[in-house]
């Protein structure tokens, strides 16, 4: 299949924030290559058991859907909103001020007006007042309402996967009305037609299967840890321990199954490894729960609950005391959002305390979870890890703030607390565009295909504007983040727009400048380049 | 259209309140019970509203936080961006309330040279919709002048603040002219901004122009067309102590006001409107950013299907020995 060649000034180029005049009543929408995801494969469907396992894409005509899809929507969409508040408020009080408009980054990087967050739940908001408003039977199509059709659910298919739900929106607007929960409420609508992306199902299906999205078994996932540790040693001259599926170990540590099979999340993995046996740390893997991601939240609370419930009960059977987390996005919403809610309560894990300082993580007194970053900055505030910065001189860094952990946790201190203890040359980008207000990597949420390159990079152009803008004033060489998917999906993303600037994880540039006990004379950092003179 | 749509709407509701109450002397009606009605629609369709709403769960603890989380004790966390107490949820609440915190965030995107983005603040709907609410609320708090006899000391107060210019007889309020400039500032933005007019409803257009429609015939009232002040309030303490007598020789201004304050208040039930009791609902602002530290608990949570452990090591356990992992069953003695 071909996907779009644009050059960048091409792809840029035609952008506009003044919409036509047209009636966005209409549903018609063009699946163009490079805009749009592929349809979860048959096998993976059926063996989730979702509705509608078939063959098809969207490029087809007939999307082979049940004969009673309407009344399934309709049906559905009722029981959403009687067992969600947030959609039920939603629906009804926006007053579209449009402050939210602007704000959306496939807005900015496409002008397609269907994008402003405001308009996407909108899409659903017209059948919402069709169908369950007194207010289209007295004004008809004035009240914005429509029918529920075919086209709409083609329609709803191409915008709700042009969202990565990354609350940005929410920020903004007054009532706090967040697109991402719509979002995930349709996609779950959606899906029970079966209507969904492979990019979602098949890493459900293997996260539900081996315990990680890429499907890796057992065996392999123990290869890949046992060849970090051989690659560490030759780095560090140090060989470290670590330990699987351990027994009675104090923490249980999960991380996005990424950081160990894909480039640059590895130079994190081998940060970990460092860091935990500098300190000595009794810990375990788990190659049941090798997954932190969720792909599942993705597209329904129940999936989201069904592959989360392995970390908890990984947990209780290893018998540990507390989890720790390592770096990733949506991983951390659903632990600090859902998981306490969906699997609790760990009333067998004890309330975490960092063995190395002592420090009891109140914060975390009821999900006995822990963000790495989190541990990591209590271990510098305490001295107990020995840092060079000139190690990392030769990266001029500035830090992404993953949607998640930034506008679901609050987490924006912690990791540049340990940045700075760990360089020397940290900037940031535009107020605008990190912390709260932090711009998504424009790929979450499932939509990191190749497939669907060119909407990824028009998603990802406030991101890579304000990488480029850093890079021009600072000469910026490194973008650091704490996201498995940024780690994957910004690097094709920068070399799109900007080029020149290496992505890679926190702990990666804690594990160049940590001072490792009885290490040999090291002349490179993680990746094998060499220090700087 | 949209715009068309509710501008004609509103002409045919004035042309209602002058054939209804002038030509044909409906004054029952549009004196006593249209009032009546109106407030009774309102008051039972916010409370069922209300009620639609608290019925349906909040099934998971998802506040959009905008500042720093309250972890490390060395970490100054932000107790009104992102509270994790209680007070601090009430702080954050009266801010978006009272000043919509949210709002003053606002930014305006521009694209340079089709390459280069920036983002300037752009606080113009934050101030047309301060103005805006705050002068309503004055002019309905001013209105108890006329509901209520002796008038109570706060609209006195109110009153003598908002005349505080002391300009012309009757003297000026300041929130007459305020909410007209901001009335006319968000219809106007409507209509200017390409983004705006493309999202904009005839549900949208409709409330700015009755609302506006509202506060110029009351401004015609005071300043223009004096109209007899004392048989108003008259009949305004009859209705609002339930015994009402229909008005004589009032003139026909005070009926279209009249009308359309029904309209707009039986209105809002079924209408955007309900932001106003929305807003102390939203689950995304009013929960503390607690999510780790007390367990919220879902009261529809549901059972689903998982993978156990047992299942995933029956399916791997070969594989599992052979590679030196630990397992719960061993096969290993069977397979020697
Ligand atoms: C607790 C009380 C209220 C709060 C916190 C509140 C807040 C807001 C906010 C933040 C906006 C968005 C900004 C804007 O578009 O102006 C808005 C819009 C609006 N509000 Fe309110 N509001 C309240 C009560 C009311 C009442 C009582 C009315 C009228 C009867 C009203 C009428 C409107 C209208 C018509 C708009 C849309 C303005 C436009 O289309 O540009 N609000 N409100
Ligand atoms: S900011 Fe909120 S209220 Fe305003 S248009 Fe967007 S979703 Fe609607
Ligand atoms: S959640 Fe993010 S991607 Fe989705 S509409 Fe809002 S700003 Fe856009």
């Amino acid at each position: 299949m071909s996907e779009s060649k644009l050059k960048p000034e091409e792809l840029a180029g035609n952008i506009k924030y003044e919409p036509k005049e047209k009636d966005w009543l209409d549903p018609s929408v063009e699946f163009k290559h490079g805009v749009f995801n592929y349809s979860g494969i048959p096998k993976n469907v059926e063996y989730l058991q979702q509705p509608n396992p078939r063959k098809w894409q969207p490029t087809d005509k007939d999307w082979q859907l049940p004969e009673n899809w309407k009344q399934i929507i309709l049906e559905g969409l009722r029981d959403r909103l009687h067992r969600f508040r947030s959609l039920q408020i939603f629906m009804d009080i926006c007053v579209r001020c449009g402050a939210c408009a602007d704000k959306c980054h496939f807005f900015l990087g496409s002008g397609d007006p269907k994008n402003m967050p405001v308009l996407r739940a909108e899409l659903l908001r017209s059948v919402y007042r069709n169908d369950f408003t007194l207010a289209s039977k007295l004004f008809g199509k004035f009240s914005g309402s429509r029918e529920l059709t075919v086209d709409v659910i083609k329609e709803w298919f191409y915008y709700f996967f042009q969202c990565t739900q990354c609350r940005r929106c929410s920020v903004f607007c007054p009532y706090g009305i967040d697109t991402a929960e719509i979002t995930l409420l349709v996609r779950e609508l959606l899906n029970l037609i079966g209507i969904n992306i492979d990019w979602i199902i098949t890493p459900v299906a293997n996260s539900f299967r081996t315990g990680n999205h890429l499907g890796i078994q057992p065996h392999g996932f123990k290869d890949s840890i046992d060849f970090a540790v051989d690659e560490l040693e030759q780095i560090t001259g140090i060989k470290v321990d670590a330990p699987i599926n351990k027994k009675g170990a104090e923490i249980l540590f999960i991380t996005p199954s990424a950081d160990y099979f894909g480039t640059p999340h590895y130079y994190t993995l081998l940060g970990y490894l460092a860091l935990f046996h500098e300190i000595g740390l009794d810990y375990t893997w788990s190659s049941y729960a090798s997954e932190g991601g969720n792909f599942g939240s993705f597209i329904s609370h129940d999936l989201m609950k069904s592959l989360n419930a392995k970390i908890y009960a990984e947990a209780k059977r290893l018998g540990v005391k507390w989890i720790l987390g390592g770096e990733c996005g949506h991983m951390w919403r659903v632990i600090h959002q859902y998981m306490d809610t969906l699997n609790g309560p760990a009333d067998f894990l004890e309330v975490p305390v960092s063995p190395v300082t002592g420090t009891r993580f109140e914060n975390t007194r009821s999900t006995k979870m822990v963000h790495i970053c989190e541990f990591t900055a209590d271990l510098i505030k305490n001295n107990k890890i020995k840092l060079d910065k000139s190690r990392n001189d030769h990266r001029k860094i500035t830090f992404h703030d993953s949607c998640n952990p930034a506008r679901a946790l609050g987490l924006i201190e912690e990791p540049r607390y340990i940045i700075k203890n760990v360089c020397n040359n940290f900037f940031e980008m535009p107020e605008n565009t990190i912390k709260e207000q932090t711009f998504c990597c424009g790929s979450g949420s499932g939509l990191g295909t190749d497939e669907n390159f060119e909407m990824r990079m028009r998603g990802g152009l406030p991101r890579a504007n304000a990488v480029k803008f850093v890079k021009e004033k600072h000469g910026v060489n490194f973008l650091g983040c704490i996201c498995a998917i940024d780690k994957a999906t910004l690097p094709p993303l920068i070399d799109y727009w900007v080029g020149g600037v290496d992505v890679g994880g926190v702990h990666e540039l804690v594990g160049n400048a940590l001072i490792m006990n009885g290490e040999k004379e090291r002349t490179t950092d993680l990746r094998g380049e060499p220090f700087s003179e | 259209m949209n715009i068309i749509f509710s501008l004609l709407t509103i002409a045919v509701l004035i042309v209602l309140a002058v054939l209804g109450a002038g030509t044909i002397k409906l004054d029952f009606l549009f004196g006593i019970i249209f009032p009546y009605a109106a407030v009774s629609v309102f008051i039972v369709g916010i409370i069922s509203r209300v009620i639609k709403w608290a019925k349906s769960p909040v099934p998971f603890h998802i506040p959009t936080v905008a500042g720093q989380q309250k972890s490390l004790p060395w970490i100054k966390s932000s107790k009104l961006e992102s509270p994790s107490s209680t007070p601090g949820v009430i702080g954050r609440m009266a801010l978006e309330i009272l000043l919509f915190r949210s709002l003053f965030r606002n930014t305006k995107s521009g694209l340079i040279d089709g390459q280069k983005l920036v983002y300037g603040s752009s606080k113009y709907l934050w101030l047309g919709a301060i103005l805006f609410h705050w002068s309503l609320l004055v002019i309905f708090l001013r209105h108890f002048r006329l509901f209520m006899q002796p008038v109570p000391s706060f609209v006195l107060m109110l009153q003598n603040i908002d005349g505080f210019f002391q300009i012309g007889v009757p003297e000026l309020y300041v929130t007459d002219i305020l909410i007209t400039a901001a009335l006319l500032y968000l219809i106007y933005r409507r209509l200017a901004d390409a983004k705006l007019r493309y999202i904009s409803l005839a549900s949208d257009y409709f409330p700015l122009f009755l609302i506006l429609s509202i506060a110029a015939t009351g401004i015609l009232m005071r300043y223009f067309y004096r109209i007899d002040i004392l048989k108003i309030k008259e009949f305004a303490v009859g209705l609002f102590s339930f015994h009402p007598s229909v008005p004589q020789g009032i003139g026909i201004l005070f009926y279209i006001h009249l009308f359309l304050v029904c309209v707009l208040v039986s209105y809002f039930p079924f209408s955007k409107l309900l932001h106003m009791a929305g807003i102390f609902l939203t689950p995304t602002r009013n929960l503390a950013n607690n999510s780790r530290m007390k367990r919220h608990v879902n009261p529809w949570n549901r059972p689903v299907r998982v993978h156990t452990y047992d299942e995933y090591e029956d399916e791997f356990r070969d594989k599992m020995e052979d590679s030196g992992l630990p397992v719960e069953k061993s096969n290993s003695l069977e397979r020697n």
